[in-house]
């Protein structure tokens, strides 16, 4: 289909024509005030509605449609829950009444129960919940409607403090920071091997990605679902994900301006960068899931994680066969590729936020997008058949293979 | 609340009385909870008197104790024929109740309140019931008891803005009710169109403390489960004000299961049977017992006597039905006091 094919291009065009004969420009009118008129009449607008109430069909006729988000359950002491609700509907909710597992229950709110647009407020429940069983809580708004979360298995949630921190940053050090290095002691194995055996690395390299990157968005479209409805989850995700690869796209393209030649230190940088931002996404869900007893930290998990975020360690290295970084460069590509899953696990701990969340899964998303992007450019320079050869198929494949099996591991 | 000091005296001594179980074993309840503030800032943790609601009622709301002992006879005058007419009132309006603090539904109502008022007539009064339908929605009023068909309210739809007059001769004694019989009929139910319609018989029952009890529940996120339960709308209502009555003393309840959804409701009472008079269309036969299940349109006559003095608890045996608001207290005292 010969048709498929652009025409060669063989000389870019001098300049672009204009787009037109130049407008005259009105006399009289300065420039900024046509820029700005529109905005200060928008402005007025907004303000005379603000002012004077909305009109005709505006007014509501028909009750609000209310939207009380269950952020976060903690179950801090025997006897007691602590309850996080959000608002993120269009309009006030009056929180009324609370129930535990159909049952009503006396409790108290930190504040107003009427809860305006976007505010927050913690609800404390005396009810005596019974280690290992399942418990829902649900609130009643003035309206009569219901919102409700569930605790999946009832367990002491840990308190945030001094040992906490401790152990999240031994379990992001063991999680992320060691398994990175490991996979970074590659190095002197990639750089010795064939270029055909570099080209299968880097494939498997993109297989990681690959999977990593599907992850992270399945991730944060998941945790989009429970963000309360003003924050557009999805729109969060969009943003995340396409905003991403074009800002730091933009950097390397300005960097490469700047410098000439893309080096492959800078794919090995943007590589671990990626990796870092769905290691933060990850941090924040395991100390989350930790402090509200959502998981239980057995070796189980480490292991896994263990194994899991070693291939990452080879993911980083591998552009860099062909080069002699100091020492002092991969230590921070690993602690950039690994440090984050700590920060996020001690975010994760204090606040429990899906906007948050979700925004980090799609940023992490949109990295490691524009990652397999400039991995995929650079084997169309290497080899002739590219990612097709069947040694760098393989080697795709392989990666997404690794990823899951390892990832059988972690799936607490 | 004129008797807010001597509510105060019994529940100090109805704590030192000790904790009242509840027979559901979940947990227990005893007075001291039913003195919760309107705000209940701080929870005594881990004490076993918090199931319950919080707050109380905005004032001027539906009061479920004064309704309890509220009958009405209508306007009475004979016919030629010298047969007693009782003539009503009985007009369908959309209007929004609190059904337990801060939790408002969306009712539709005869005279404005649910459940309706109470209709008691004596068996063989001609009844004159003239309703009209202020909601915006057709209504009706189908009565229970024995009537000709044009009467019964199933066929005549009574459109917004319009009005019908049920005239029929009351028969047999016991305890009915009516409530609207427009489709969708459930959704005509569960919005709250019904009352308790009561035929005393003609030579009377024994003289008695008399109160009446509609087993009635609310959805209030309509998704055809119900949210709140209670006797006579208002959840934990005699939990919170606890019915007085006096030991020793003959107390008649005219219970009427009016539940939508669930299908049956129940009466159990702690520390004492009661006679139980099926439909109340039998002076003779009962049954002793302190528990009664019944499907929704089910209604008895309950006649006891308490030998103990204290607090005693009354609610559903299901026990999520109690924990989401059908449960109160009888307080029993050798003399009321007023």
């Amino acid at each position: 289909m010969p048709e498929l094919h652009a025409p060669p291009v063989t000389e870019r065009a001098p300049a672009a024509p204009p787009l037109g004969p130049e407008p005259p420009r009105r006399a009289g009118l300065p420039l900024w005030f046509t820029g700005l008129a529109p905005l200060v009449l928008l402005a007025a607008l907004v303000l005379a509605f603000l002012r004077f109430g909305p009109v005709g069909v505006f007014r509501a006729a028909f009750p609000p449609v209310e939207d009380l988000t269950l952020e976060r359950i903690r179950l801090p002491e025997p006897g007691l829950m602590e309850v996080s609700v959000v608002n993120g509907g269009p309009e006030a909710v009056t929180i009324a009444q609370v129930m535990v597992d159909d049952a009503n229950w006396v409790h108290s709110v930190d504040g107003s129960r009427r809860v305006e647009r976007l505010e927050r407020r913690t609800m404390r429940i005396p009810y005596p919940w019974v280690e290992g069983e399942p418990h829902t809580v649900t609130v009643v708004t003035s309206t009569g409607l219901t919102f409700s979360s569930e605790v999946a298995v009832a367990t002491q949630s840990p308190p945030v403090d001094g040992r906490y921190l401790g152990t999240f940053a031994l379990l992001g050090v063991y999680a992320g920071v060691i398994p990175v290095f490991i996979g970074l002691l590659w190095l002197p194995f990639v750089r010795a091997v064939d270029r055909k055996w570099v080209d299968f690395f880097l494939s498997l390299t993109i297989g990681l990605l690959l999977f990593l990157g599907v992850d992270a968005l399945e991730e944060a479209l998941e945790t989009a679902g429970s963000v309360p409805g003003a924050y557009q989850g999805v729109a969060l995700v969009v943003f995340g994900l396409l905003g991403t690869p074009l800002v730091i796209g933009a950097i390397g393209e300005w960097r490469k301006r700047a410098r000439g030649e893309r080096s492959p230190l800078w794919v090995a940088a943007l590589i671990a960068f990626g990796i870092g931002l769905h290691n933060l996404g990850e941090g924040l869900a395991i100390g989350t899931s930790y402090a509200t007893g959502e998981i239980a930290l057995g070796t189980f998990l480490v292991v896994g994680f263990l194994l899991h975020n070693t291939t990452e360690g080879l993911g980083i290295v591998t552009p860099l066969a062909g080069e002699r970084p100091r020492t002092l460069t991969l230590v921070l590509l690993g602690a950039l590729a690994g440090l984050p899953t700590v920060l996020g696990a001690w975010i994760g701990g204090f606040t429990y936020s899906p906007v948050w969340t979700t925004l980090f899964f799609a940023v992490g998303a949109g990295a490691i997008g524009l990652v397999i992007y400039e991995l995929w450019r650079l084997f169309a320079r290497r080899s002739p058949a590219g990612l097709l050869a069947p040694l760098n198929a393989a080697g795709v494949l392989a990666g997404m293979l690794v990823m899951y099996a390892t990832g059988l591991l972690v799936t607490a | 609340m004129t008797d807010r000091k001597l509510s105060r005296r019994d529940v100090l001594r109805a704590g030192a009385l000790g904790t009242v179980g509840l027979a559901a074993g979940t947990g227990g309840l005893s007075l001291p909870a039913l003195e919760q503030g309107p705000t209940a800032q701080d929870t005594t943790r881990g004490s076993h008197h918090d199931m319950m609601t919080v707050g109380q009622l905005a004032p001027g709301s539906f009061d479920p104790t004064g309704f309890l002992t509220r009958f009405d006879g209508g306007t009475v005058s004979r016919l030629p024929s010298g047969q007693v007419l009782r003539e009503y009132e009985l007009v369908a309006e959309d209007r929004e109740i609190e059904v337990a603090p801060g939790v408002f539904y969306p009712a539709w109502t005869y005279n404005g309140e649910v459940p309706g008022p109470t209709i008691r007539c004596t068996e063989g009064d001609r009844l004159r019931i003239r309703f009209s339908n202020k909601g915006r929605h057709a209504h009706s009023i189908h009565f229970h008891g024995v009537h000709p068909s044009n009467m019964d309210g199933a066929f005549e739809p009574v459109h917004p803005g319009k009005s019908f007059i049920y005239e029929f001769d009351a028969e047999p004694f016991g305890v009915h009710l009516y409530h609207c019989h427009t489709v969708p009929i459930k959704r005509h139910i569960h919005k709250g169109l019904y009352g308790a319609f009561i035929v005393d018989p003609r030579e009377g029952r024994p003289p008695a403390n008399e109160m009446v009890m509609l087993m009635n529940a609310f959805d209030t996120n309509f998704d055809n489960e119900n949210e709140v339960y209670a006797v006579n709308t208002v959840a934990f209502h005699y939990q919170k004000h606890p019915i007085r009555i006096r030991q020793h003393e003959l107390n008649r309840i005219y219970l009427v299961n009016v539940t939508e959804f669930d299908l049956l409701n129940s009466f159990h009472i702690h520390g004492n049977m009661y006679r139980l008079y099926r439909t109340g269309t039998d002076l003779q036969r009962f049954e002793y017992t302190d528990m009664v299940a019944m499907a929704q349109g089910e209604r008895a006559v309950l006649e006891f006597t308490y030998k103990h003095t204290g607090p005693f608890m009354f609610h559903a045996h299901q026990s999520e039905f109690a924990e989401l608001g059908w449960s109160g207290v009888f307080l029993v005292q050798e003399t009321l006091h007023a």
